[in-house]
């Protein structure tokens, strides 16, 4: 496969074409902080922690770099002020509702968040979906509705076959806890989308 | 119906009909339009045939019911052709007055009749200043055709433009043509549509795709919908000639389930197209294929964004992917996909017929043709407008919609849909074309523009499209759905009176974060009201959030009522009509508004008499001292003395 070279925080970088900037910059021992990424699973772009910026013909802009493929030539800058202000921002945003990332949000310099809301100790990085349905193939948990109301539930259908009694491998992805808290992977009381539909309503 | 194996065909076929159609030959023409049908148009309709029946003009006068043509606010419109006699308002109790009057002895029904400012009366439809000063070319033959009539599209010219792109050109000649015409994207963007089909034919795989964006979704905005239901075929044709020239073979049609008539006239045209070999296998004999498959959405606003369009086409949930690789390289099923809205593929028939330098005529430097406009909000003549690109904005909307109703002064003007931005009166002058209005901080969008009065209050405005696009923000990414909904609190609470110093600066920052880091266009323009309203109109925030006082008095928390004992007569009327009984008074005696109960609901400011005008509205001030319960009115005070 051809080989891809590129330039990340100063330092000369080469990647495999196909990987994404920020796989190519891990491997290279620049840490970009993710919240929604996992390597068994495709990118998401979700979290939009692991902005950058790149430049490319004397251009700049910033990109998800879970999601943007490596290039020859290109110009990664990881942590500028802008960047760092975009990540302040969505880790202040994020911890409205699940206020147990505070630790994490305080290494990126949010110490007195602003906002408020509904605390459901979910960022719907959607890892514990999608491992579930890529990795594991049994597609438990899904989304249940949309914008402010969009929540991850658990498949009555699915989970009442036993399927989660001993995978649990959910838990282990989930950046706040949250499923490990509120299931033991033989109850779903609360987080089912029976259930969660029927808070909402 | 015999296929058309050939241009020749098709030729003889369209002959065939104009040389049985008898132009002199009275015809009557009732929009049936979503507007018109909902004022009553199915039952005007009725009238005029048993009208016509009655009255012995069976066969001797025709009746086609059309799509919209465009004056919405005064149908049910009819149209009289030959003459082009234009009638609006029109009621079933009108129509045997019109047969007898107009059709049997050729005279007009005068109160029917178009009365601009002076009272003159206007017979013909392009003589009302409404549809003087447009353009119609993508719009017009809305008024002659019956959507459901494909004979009705080829007596007009109809298919022309398919059989030359098919058989006079080559796919890279009329590729090259759309390019030439500069044809932009009607459907938000303004990308050039040229550069896009180019891009779709030139992404390596054996299928591609073609795909009509049918998924309008902004609130007051109806063009794409009125253009698929009055003339669907127009849509069709230009989506085969692109798919000829990109070298499809499918074509997807993304339309709303909420819009049924569009959906219904969809298939008939699709089912008439085939029949007529104009879609299918080797289309009028040419050796190129191409069918089309009607894809029902199912109500997302997000699905009209091309990722989330082409995820619902596979069946999947309509939400955004990441596209760094565009979709037209790598779009449904990852193959490359050129998707185009409703407007820009029934432009393409005419810029094949016409050429690109007829198109290039029309409009200004960067934006070329017309844009069809649903012009609403507080103006006098509501309804859908085409214009050349480059009018003012002050031309459409005093020059063509009539200016603000009930003599209000003009505010501000809403362009773009939800995501667009509010422009304010110094920006009347503005010629309307994309570069334009981004750079006055709205968008052209698919072409939505409210029109707002000295009434309303701009934060309010802010917080109904943000609230508008928090509800439909899909919410895969962080900030979007959670910094919308920020953004939604913060505009509530300055509504409230609960501002804070500093709200405007921090709506502006997260602004800058929905704008920059979201994934898809709706979060990265959702921030455009909120924006251009504190860019053209921070007094007014500054107003609620430093003075707690709503300048329009439109927030509910920042205006009181209260009567004004001087001018107050004791009618009663506006206690009678409080529907929370906050009003006490008796006859001669000055009423009062008990502060505490108020709901603020504005009836008693409403029912006050003008001639009394004793109910106030104020803001931003305490509310004056009631005068001693029973204290006699002026008048009676007056008697007695």
């Amino acid at each position: 496969m051809k080989t891809v070279r590129l330039k990340i925080d100063g330092k000369d970088v080469e990647a495999k074409e196909g990987m994404t900037v920020l796989e190519a910059a891990r491997e290279a021992g620049i840490e970009i902080p993710t919240l929604c990424y996992h390597e068994k699973l495709a990118p998401y772009g979700a979290c939009r922690l692991c902005t950058v910026e790149i430049t490319k013909n004397n251009r700049s802009r910033l990109v998800t770099s879970c999601v943007y493929n490596v290039e020859d030539g290109l110009v990664v800058k990881t942590n500028t002020p802008e960047v760092q202000k975009i990540r302040k921002m969505l880790l202040e945003l994020m911890l409205a509702s699940a206020p147990i990332l505070s630790d994490f949000a305080k290494e990126y310099g949010v110490d007195a968040p602003r906002f408020t809301a509904d605390v459901t100790q979910c960022i719907l990085c959607g890892l514990c979906v999608r491992y579930c349905a890529e990795v594991k193939g049994a597609n438990a948990i899904t989304f249940v509705g949309r914008g402010v109301d969009r929540r991850i539930a658990f498949v009555d259908e699915v989970v009442s076959t036993g399927v989660c009694m001993d995978c649990r491998q959910c838990f282990g992805v989930c950046p706040t806890g949250k499923i490990p808290r509120e299931t033991d992977g033989a109850s779903f009381e609360g987080i089912t989308v029976r259930d969660v539909l029927a808070q909402s309503k | 119906m015999a296929r058309l194996k050939s241009p020749a065909d098709l030729e003889q076929f369209r002959q065939g009909l104009r040389s049985g159609r008898d132009p002199k030959k009275p015809c009557v023409t009732i929009c049936s339009g979503t507007g018109c049908h909902a004022l009553g148009s199915d039952k005007v309709s009725e009238a005029f045939v048993r009208e016509i029946s009655r009255n012995g003009l069976k066969g001797k006068v025709d009746v086609r019911r059309t799509g919209c043509h465009g004056f919405c606010e005064r149908g049910p419109l009819v149209v009289i052709f030959p003459q082009e006699t234009c009638y609006l308002g029109v009621k079933p109790s009108d129509v045997s007055e019109i047969v007898s009057e107009t059709l049997s002895a050729n005279r007009l029904v005068d109160r029917l009749l178009y009365k601009d400012g002076d009272g003159t009366k206007v017979q013909l439809e392009d003589e009302i200043p409404f549809y003087k000063h447009q353009k119609r070319i993508v719009f017009g033959n809305n008024t002659l055709i019956d959507p459901k009539s494909i004979e009705d599209y080829i007596a007009l010219g109809g298919y022309s433009a398919l059989s030359k792109a098919l058989f006079e050109m080559s796919p890279d000649q009329v590729l090259e043509t759309v390019k030439d015409a500069n044809l932009r994207g009607r459907g938000g963007g303004g990308f050039l549509a040229g550069t896009k089909w180019e891009t779709t034919r030139d992404a390596p795989g054996d299928i591609r795709y073609v795909i009509v964006n049918a998924d309008e979704g902004d609130p007051g905005a109806f063009m794409d919908r009125s253009l698929l239901e009055g003339n669907p075929h127009s849509v069709i044709e230009g989506l085969i000639i692109g798919a000829y020239a990109i070298g499809s073979h499918q074509g997807f049609v993304y339309v709303r389930q909420e819009y049924p008539l569009a959906v219904s006239n969809l298939q008939i045209a699709l089912e008439q197209a085939r029949k007529h070999g104009l879609l299918g296998k080797d289309i009028l004999g040419s050796g190129f294929d191409f069918d089309v498959v009607i894809h029902r959405g199912a109500g997302a606003f997000v699905s009209g964004e091309s990722s989330a369009l082409m995820s619902a086409i596979e069946g999947v949930v309509g939400e955004p992917r990441p596209k760094y690789i565009r979709t037209a390289v790598s779009g449904v099923w990852e193959r490359p996909s050129n998707l185009n809205n409703v407007e820009t593929w029934a432009n393409v028939p005419l810029i094949i017929d016409k050429g690109s330098d007829w198109f290039k005529n029309i409009g200004t430097e960067g934006s070329k043709g017309t844009k069809i406009f649903s012009l609403v909000g507080k103006v006098n003549n509501t309804g859908l407008v085409e214009v050349p690109m480059g009018m003012t904005l002050r031309e459409i909307i005093y020059t063509i919609g009539g200016g603000i109703r009930n003599g209000k002064k003009f505010k501000a003007v809403q362009t773009g849909g939800p995501s667009g931005g509010c422009l304010p009166e110094s920006l009347l002058d503005l010629p309307v074309d994309f570069d334009a209005l981004t750079k006055a901080g709205s968008m052209m969008g698919s072409g939505g523009m409210i029109v707002m009065d000295e009434d309303t209050c701009m934060v309010d405005v802010a917080r109904y499209f943000t609230e508008f696009l928090a509800d439909e923000s899909c919410g895969k990414c962080v900030p979007c759905r959670a910094g919308i909904e920020q953004m939604v609190k913060i505009l509530n609470r300055i509504c409230e009176g609960e501002g804070k110093t500093g709200d405007i600066e921090l709506l502006e920052e997260i602004s800058e974060v929905v704008r920059a880091a979201s994934l898809c266009a709706l979060g990265q323009t959702a921030p455009n009201p909120v924006l251009s309203t504190i860019k053209y109109f921070r007094d007014e925030y500054a107003a609620h959030i430093d003075e707690k006082r709503c300048p329009a008095g439109v927030c509910k928390a920042l205006v009181s009522y209260y009567i004004d004992a001087d001018k107050c007569t004791a009618c009663g009327i506006c206690r009678r009509e409080c529907p929370v009984e906050a009003i006490s008074g008796e006859k001669n005696v000055v009423h009062i508004i008990d502060q505490d109960k108020c709901i603020k609901c504005n009836t008693c400011y409403e029912v006050c008499p003008t001639r009394f005008s004793a109910v106030r509205k104020i803001s931003g001030e305490p509310v004056p001292a009631s005068p001693p319960p029973g204290t006699q009115v002026a008048r009676a005070k007056g008697k007695q003395e």
